[in-house]
């Protein structure tokens, strides 16, 4: 039985014809070409030569070894498949993470790419396994490995590597591995975790078998030691071939590691398959009970909304427009308040409060989005943030209005809430405003950018000009003269440097997010993201009902 | 003679049983079936009020009586075939108080003898063709000649011979294929006309010795000596010739005191137009609906009429011809191989809703075809007010005909229908080896790419519709990099994989990294597709069975077989090896494991259809395995023999 959201839909009128949009759009589109060119270059893992070497071995890419565990025709949603951008490493930092369906069960996959490194773990590999685990755990889906891992990267820890390659490694080893207690974590949590073991996969690596809950092996294929023969013959002196110590037949039949033999790698996918499908895996809530209807308003026209340098003003209830059901909202406190859009509404057919900025967040505008938020998680409903945000307003009239006060209570609101945050960065994201709207450091579920996206501690502009005026303070301090011209080229060097580190590639590079997309994807994304938390109870705070602020 | 019938047994199946039911059901009277435990689950003992097993079968005419009395039947319709010209059996239904619905036993039982038919023919002042019932007075007779089984019928038991050194062993293999057959042996021999037609007349008696006929059938479209097409009118016979033929057949009729409905057969010279007589069926024929529905008269109403004493209440000018109607026989057969016979589940089985033909048919969807009996499906019968019209007709309607898991001759009915040499009237008895219909429909690569495209949309549509999570997210969406959607299909021989995509707007873009097509879905159900390709829009029927889907384009039904993507190891079928061509009985399997063979020696012999069927080995070899024994019944594609060299590739 579906219901119908009965809020009428969004009046949302764009001028497609209007130099803006024109302009917004062609940039947005240039933006997106650049990002499948990555896309594509992600894709070829650790170039043609290694994956021509990966098939000559009657091997399989990790991409394909995903595509063919998934259900046909289902939805993939790779996590932050643009990992390691502008770094030293392969594009997609030699692993590839994404939500998929296995016979029917939504799973979190991680596979290491055997193309890059041997499948030895990269600082992004290691970010984004991290991120793998915490969606499994967040919201309770199995969580599958797809191994085929030289280990650790030595070369990283013995530091011969090149000084740039050194420079990524922030973590001393002894803070390391908390992947490992992570995935214990999750058995214990009764969330299922599935090995297949398409390789080598050694000390570190032969650990991701042995830590999971269910182990495939593949015949002549799996190799998993603790050390490779070359390590054990400087440990001991003995002599071994990597088939006796450590191959699929011996961990299936002598060790036990292995609890499924399978003959190839699609024998193994197959298993894994089977396995998936025997877990009994129930979401607990219910599933879209509303109309899934597609919106009113045409979201190829988000393509057009916002203007690459940020400048123009965004309504976003004309986002809201082309990514709800029927691009229905019901807003709340329509006339209070009105730089913080509050609403509800449906996106296939689950129900969903957004919070979305027009504009800086005023003391009544944080008020509204606490009220709100309460109001959300009284009746259990999900939050989708739409960032488009400078941050809380300053000046004299707004801290004494308590703006500290206001935007306090509106982060507690938002660190407090139980309900999932899904958050998407359409425009800037700036300041205790990131933070303020669900962003990563908050627990969000799931953030994904749009290209027009831009994330620092403020605008590139008001970095430089408050640089400048401290050192003209400072000039001032000391009684030295203030080179006007000198602080111009700083305060222009200093934007660009602010302006290209905000960029939405940037930040997903370093895995601060779950990836960029299309704007047109944005209700499909989104939808994917409510059903993938629905596999956990989704339980709004308790405590106190809900103030009136 | 009983003269009110309101209970009809019906001692036949399949689509004869059906069709007899319903006339019988118009005319209100009640209907009983006898039924083989293979067709226990046939859609003919459905139809029937009340229905009685067979235990040994339908030549039982002892069990066919006892239930007849059983059930209170006054009446026992036995359709063509089985027993309907066994003398002995109607003299029993008689002396059982029953009535017969067909001609006298003494008819019966003289026309049933070619021999003694031919002799009352001559004597009725009929021509008839030089015979010798000496196999070995050829000279009598002239080359080509034909062996024929005195007691035969439909094809069985008879060969062409062109020359005298072909006669011994022609004369052997006919008596053999009689003894089988018909239990009779006994063989004549008759003058072959190479260019010629089968032409028959319809006739209809009474008891009070009252006969019309209802003009001719022409039966020329023949395969193994079956008939596969037969029309009314035929396109050689005039209003004359029709008039001439009719009164020696009624002249015949008269002579012998035929009643109940008949068929005098001719054979005609396609040159000179002459007609020699051939025999006289004394039943129903398979054949009868074109004459009905270019008369109006339904021939089982006045075969039930007259048996029960009504005068037929008119005379010869009253009878008039109107339009032109075709029938086709759908046969469970592989035209090409041989037209053996084929079997298997009907898992598609749909008529579409227009044209609108007469389909007597015997199965529905889900039906087993067996070996048990007869192939025929069905009869697909048009009319229309030309014969053109009429052929265009039948053979749409036979091309729209969703069918699929058995192989049928449904393909080579239509090309034969839509030939020039058909639609000109040019059909002489040789006609499928003079003009070579196509056997089966081949697809060219645009065809080919156009149904593994619809299949692949099905399947995608299929699985969308089904998806247990995310049902409303587009098909396939990708954020970030995975390959393209993949199919791989069987299609015949070909190995064909289709890779696609979904796009935002809905539609699909295939290829793998160029675009070759893009596909609109414009509607889906569980039983059709309307998908748009390359500009062209086409609704498809679409049936799946396990891994095969069947779809039909309105030009025929291809059948797809989705390659799994996983195998479980160890499950997949051994490859090559003798597999047998068709179901049948071992009859003799002549080697044993071990034996060194040379490619063409007999390895096993199959007794299909009543025919003896040898399987040669395909190369040198040695027999590593050997599957069957004799008696086996064996299916279509089954496994015979293992040579080394098999098990070797395998390995």
């Amino acid at each position: 039985m579906t219901r119908v959201h009965l809020a009428p839909p969004l009046a949302s009128r764009v001028d497609t014809g209007s130099e803006a949009f024109v302009k917004n759009r062609s940039d947005m589109l240039e933006q997106l070409d650049e990002i499948e060119q990555l896309l594509d270059e992600a894709n070829g893992g650790g170039g043609p030569k290694a994956m021509d070497r990966l098939r000559s071995r009657g091997k399989m890419p990790i991409r394909e070894r995903i595509f063919n565990v998934l259900d046909p025709d289902t939805p993939f949603l790779e996590i932050s498949a643009l990992a390691a951008y502008k770094s030293d490493y392969a594009l997609g930092g030699g692993m590839v993470v994404g939500v998929g369906i296995i016979a029917g069960t939504e799973c979190v996959i991680m596979g290491n790419d055997p193309t890059v490194l041997a499948g030895a773990l990269t600082p992004y590999a290691g970010k984004l396994w991290m991120r793998a685990l915490e969606i499994a755990r967040d919201n309770r889906i199995p969580y599958i490995n797809f191994v085929e891992s030289a280990g650790g990267d030595l070369r990283v820890q013995a530091g011969d590597g090149d000084s740039k390659r050194r420079r990524v490694e922030i973590l001393h080893f002894a803070e390391t591995g908390r992947f490992f207690y992570e995935m214990i974590e999750l058995s214990k949590l009764h969330i299922p975790t599935v090995c297949i073991t398409f390789g080598s996969s050694t000390a570190g690596g032969a650990y991701q078998p042995g830590l999971s809950d269910y182990n495939i092996v593949v015949k002549e294929k799996s190799k998993i030691f603790l050390a490779g023969p070359p390590l054990v013959k400087m440990a001991t002196g003995e002599e071994s071939d990597a088939e006796t110590l450590g191959g699929a037949q011996m961990h299936a039949e002598v060790s036990g590691t292995g609890d499924y033999f399978a003959e190839d790698e699609m024998d193994a996918i197959r298993m894994c398959r089977e396995v998936v499908s025997h877990l009994n895996w129930r979401k607990p809530g219910p599933g879209p009970t509303f109309t899934p209807d597609e919106p009113t308003h045409d979201p190829e026209e988000l393509l057009g909304l916002v203007s690459r340098d940020l400048r123009r003003p965004v309504d976003v209830r004309d986002v809201i427009a082309r990514v709800t059901d029927g691009s229905r909202f019901e807003e709340f406190k329509a006339r209070y308040g009105t730089t913080m859009i509050c609403g509800w509404s449906t996106i296939h057919g689950y129900p969903v409060g957004i919070l979305g900025n027009n504009g800086v967040i005023y003391p009544d505008s944080a008020q509204k989005a606490t009220h709100f938020i309460q109001l959300c998680n009284q009746v259990d409903i999900p939050l989708v943030f739409l960032q488009n945000i400078t941050g809380y307003m300053v000046g004299k009239d707004f801290e004494r209005d308590g703006m500290i006060k206001k935007g306090s209570q509106m982060i507690n609101a938002v660190a407090n809430s139980t309900v999932p945050h899904l958050t998407v960065i359409i425009g800037s994201s700036y300041g205790a405003g990131t933070y303020g709207m669900s962003g990563r450091a908050f627990g969000n579920r799931f953030t994904f950018l749009w290209p027009t996206a831009k994330i620092a501690v403020m605008g590139p502009k008001q970095i430089a000009g408050v640089m400048s005026q401290v050192r003209r303070a400072q000039a001032a301090r000391k009684g030295i003269e203030f080179d006007e011209e000198e602080d111009a080229a700083i305060v222009a060097m200093v934007e660009s440097i602010q302006e290209k580190g905000s960029l939405a590639l940037r930040a997903t590079g370093a895995i601060s997010d779950d990836g960029i997309i299309d704007p047109r994807d944005t209700r499909t994304v989104l939808g994917m993201c409510l059903s993938v938390v629905r596999n956990r109870e989704i339980e709004g705070a308790e405590g106190y009902g809900v103030f009136r602020l | 003679m009983t003269d009110r019938i309101d209970t009809l047994l019906v001692a036949n199946r399949g689509e004869i049983a059906r069709r007899i039911f319903r006339t019988a059901h118009e005319m209100g009277i009640r209907c009983v079936a006898v039924y083989a435990e293979a067709d226990a689950a046939a859609p003919f003992v459905a139809d029937a009020d009340e229905a009685v097993l067979l235990h040994v079968g339908y030549l039982d005419g002892a069990a066919i009586i006892e239930a007849a009395l059983a059930t209170g039947a006054q009446a026992v319709h036995p359709g063509y075939g089985f027993l309907s010209e066994n003398a002995g059996f109607a003299t029993d239904v008689e002396a059982a108080g029953l009535c017969w619905v067909g001609p006298s036993p003494e008819v019966i039982s003289t026309m049933g003898d070619k021999l003694a038919a031919k002799q009352a023919a001559v004597e009725a002042g009929m021509p008839t063709l030089p015979s010798s019932d000496d196999p070995t007075r050829a000279d009598d007779v002239g080359f080509p000649l034909l062996v024929k089984a005195a007691a035969g019928g439909g094809g069985k038991g008879m060969r062409i011979v062109e020359s005298a050194d072909a006669l011994a062993d022609a004369v052997a293999a006919a008596r053999r294929e009689a003894r089988s057959g018909f239990g009779d042996d006994t063989v004549f021999l008759e003058r072959y006309v190479a260019k010629s037609r089968h032409v028959e007349i319809q006739i209809l008696g009474d008891n009070h010795g009252n006969l019309v006929h209802l003009g001719e059938r022409e039966c020329s479209i023949q395969r193994r000596h079956q008939k596969i097409i037969e029309e009314s009118p035929s396109p050689i016979v005039d209003a004359a010739m029709r008039t001439r033929m009719g009164e020696a057949a009624l002249k015949l009729a008269s002579a012998i005191g035929y009643r109940s409905a008949g068929t005098v057969e001719f054979l005609v010279d396609d040159t000179s137009h002459e007609f020699w007589f051939l025999e006289v069926n004394t039943r129903l024929q398979v054949e009868h609906p074109v004459t009905e529905m270019v008369t109006g008269i339904d021939l089982v109403r006045e075969q039930i009429r007259v048996a029960t004493g009504e005068p037929l209440g008119y005379d010869q000018d009253e009878i008039s011809f109107t339009g032109h109607a075709i029938e086709a026989r759908l046969y469970a057969e592989d035209p090409s191989h041989e037209f053996l016979p084929a079997i298997g589940t009907l898992h598609a089985y749909e008529p579409a809703t227009t044209p609108v033909v007469r389909w007597d048919t015997g199965v529905g969807e889900g039906s087993v075809v067996g070996v048990e009996f007869d192939p025929m499906l069905a009869k697909v019968i048009a009319s229309a007010p030309t014969r053109v019209e009429a052929a265009q007709r039948l053979a749409l309607a036979l091309e729209r005909f969703h069918l699929g898991g058995v192989v049928t001759n449904r393909d080579f009915l239509a090309a034969v229908l839509r030939s020039p040499e058909f639609l000109t009237g040019d059909t002489t008895t040789d006609f499928i080896h003079r003009v070579g219909p196509a056997r089966h429909r081949e697809l060219d690569s645009d065809e080919m790419a156009r149904f593994t495209v619809a299949a692949s949309m099905w399947v995608q549509a299929h699985n969308h519709a089904h998806a247990v999570v995310l049902p409303n997210v587009r098909s396939g969406f990708v954020l970030g990099r995975i390959p393209p959607q993949r199919i791989t299909w069987e299609v015949g021989d070909d190995t064909i994989t289709v890779h696609y995509r979904s796009r935002r707007d809905g539609s699909f873009v295939f290829g793998v990294d160029a675009e070759n097509g893009q596909a609109i879905i414009h509607g889906w159900s569980a039983d059709h597709i309307d998908i748009e390709w390359q500009g062209l829009r086409r609704r498809y029927r679409v049936t799946r069975h396990d891994r095969t889907i069947y779809l039909s384009d309105g030009r025929g039904t291809a059948e797809l077989h989705q390659v799994p993507r996983f195998v479980v190891p160890g499950t997949d079928a051994p490859t090559g090896g003798l597999v047998a061509p068709m179901p049948g009985v071992v009859l003799e399997v002549r080697v044993v494991p071990g034996d060194v063979v040379i490619a063409g020696q007999t390895l096993v012999v199959i007794e299909a259809m009543k025919m003896e069927h040898h399987m040669n080995a395909p190369s040198d070899g040695v027999v590593a395995e050997v599957r069957v024994a004799e008696g086996d019944q064996v299916d279509n594609g089954e496994l015979l023999i293992v040579f080394e060299s098999d098990l070797e590739e395998e390995s």
